[in-house]
């Protein structure tokens, strides 16, 4: 390979490190105890204490709130989806208007914390 | 800049100590209170046993009170905070009934003493005004629960019946006997304006959309 074709390469490299690192950097700043705090006090009335999907108000929703520990569902989706999830509400990712939108009640830490929870809660086991 | 700084911190500091000067003592008849209820709005309330008490004149109806505190019953399916009264089996939550106790009750003349004292403590004057262009209207009982449960999701977490409706948060069939209209709009714009503690979300409703809500709480009161 000549030196200019190398040059280039390992730019190329840089440039995707420095991307992948700044797009981890909000989730790996986000403190998942933080985040397994904040899921116990809101989040768990409807999704259950242990993330099953089945808390305490979950046999009075028409829609069962989703399962957190569910592997293939929760790999399926993206930090940014679940960001819009949480922050949004069910609504504006096509589900149930019955899952509320946070965004109005925690900060973008709060919801970065928990889905850093959600991320162990998930898929790290 | 330094100066400038150090009148910042000071006046900042000050704040707090002026308002502590302002809180009066909690009342003999009120003490067995304290020890669940947070009565003085510096105290914090970390713990989540109870619902807090230091807005109390900004909150309930005096009469509801005084009857209440003679005969309490349960507001809350799931107790004060619902993750201490929860049982989890196979992943599957439900109620820990035994974990409830009853709320304890005091006769008539200590009931209108008490009831007296908590209302009194009107520390939320501003943000209860914020809401005071709230003229209680009328909304038909089906479009009413139909909003309240499909569209705005508040049934998940409140019951609006005695039979049917989530559980951690207080039943709501009752709710305007016991609030003052305006708290009720207040609450739902921004519960943690009043309750930084509180489990339940601002949906960022508009004043329109609310009103239609606490419209449909009272006509649940109206009704029977
Ligand atoms: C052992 C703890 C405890 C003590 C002591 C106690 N409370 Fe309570 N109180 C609670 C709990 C828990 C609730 C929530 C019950 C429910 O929602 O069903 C509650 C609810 C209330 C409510 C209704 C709150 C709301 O907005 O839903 C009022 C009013 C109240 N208490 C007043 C008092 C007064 C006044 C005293 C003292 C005479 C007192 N309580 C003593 C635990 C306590
Ligand atoms: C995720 C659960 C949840 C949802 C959804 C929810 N609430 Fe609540 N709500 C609560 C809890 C829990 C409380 C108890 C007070 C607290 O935590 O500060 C409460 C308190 C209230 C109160 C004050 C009652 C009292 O006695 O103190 C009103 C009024 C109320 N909610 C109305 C509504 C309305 C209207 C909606 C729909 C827009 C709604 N809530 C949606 C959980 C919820």
């Amino acid at each position: 390979m000549n030196r200019e074709a190398n040059i280039f390469l390992n730019c190329l490299l840089g440039l995707a490190l420095i991307l992948t690192l700044g797009m981890s950097a909000a989730l790996e700043a986000a403190d998942a105890e933080q985040g397994r705090l904040l899921y116990r006090e809101n989040c768990a009335q409807c999704h259950g204490l242990e993330g099953s999907g089945k808390g305490i108000n979950a046999p009075h929703l028409e829609v069962a709130p989703r399962n957190h520990t569910d592997y293939e569902e929760m790999n399926a989706r993206t930090n940014e989806e679940l960001f819009k999830a949480i922050s949004e509400g069910g609504q504006a990712v096509n589900k149930s208007v019955l899952m509320p939108n946070w965004g109005h009640t925690l900060s973008e830490e709060d919801i970065n914390n928990l889905i850093a929870f959600l991320r162990k809660l998930c898929c790290e086991q | 800049m330094f100066i400038l700084r150090n009148i910042v911190l000071l006046t900042l500091t000050a704040v707090p100590t002026s308002l502590l000067a302002q809180e009066a003592p909690i009342p003999a008849i009120a003490e067995a209170c304290a020890s669940c209820h947070q009565l003085d709005r510096s105290e914090g309330n970390t713990a989540h046993a109870a619902p807090p008490l230091f807005y109390a004149g900004n909150k309930y109806r005096q009469e509801w009170l005084e009857q209440w505190l003679q005969a309490p019953y349960r507001l809350r399916p799931a107790g004060g905070f619902f993750a201490d009264h929860v049982i989890t089996e196979d992943g599957i939550d439900s109620v820990d009934e035994a974990s409830l106790q009853d709320h304890m009750a005091v006769d008539s003349s200590k009931a209108a003493d008490i009831a007296d004292w908590l209302m009194s403590l009107t520390p939320m004057d501003d943000l209860l005004a914020a809401s005071s262009d709230y003229q209680p209207g009328s909304v038909s009982p089906r479009m009413g629960a139909m909003d309240f449960v499909k569209f705005k999701g508040c049934g998940g977490c409140h019951r609006d019946t005695p039979e049917y409706g989530g559980l951690s948060g207080p039943e709501l069939y009752t709710a305007w006997q016991r609030l003052q209209p305006q708290f009720i709009v207040s609450f739902i714009k921004d519960p943690r304006a009043w309750n930084p503690d509180s489990a339940m979300p601002s949906r960022g409703l508009n004043d329109g959309q609310i009103h239609k809500l606490a419209d449909y709480l009272k006509i649940l009161t109206n009704e029977d």
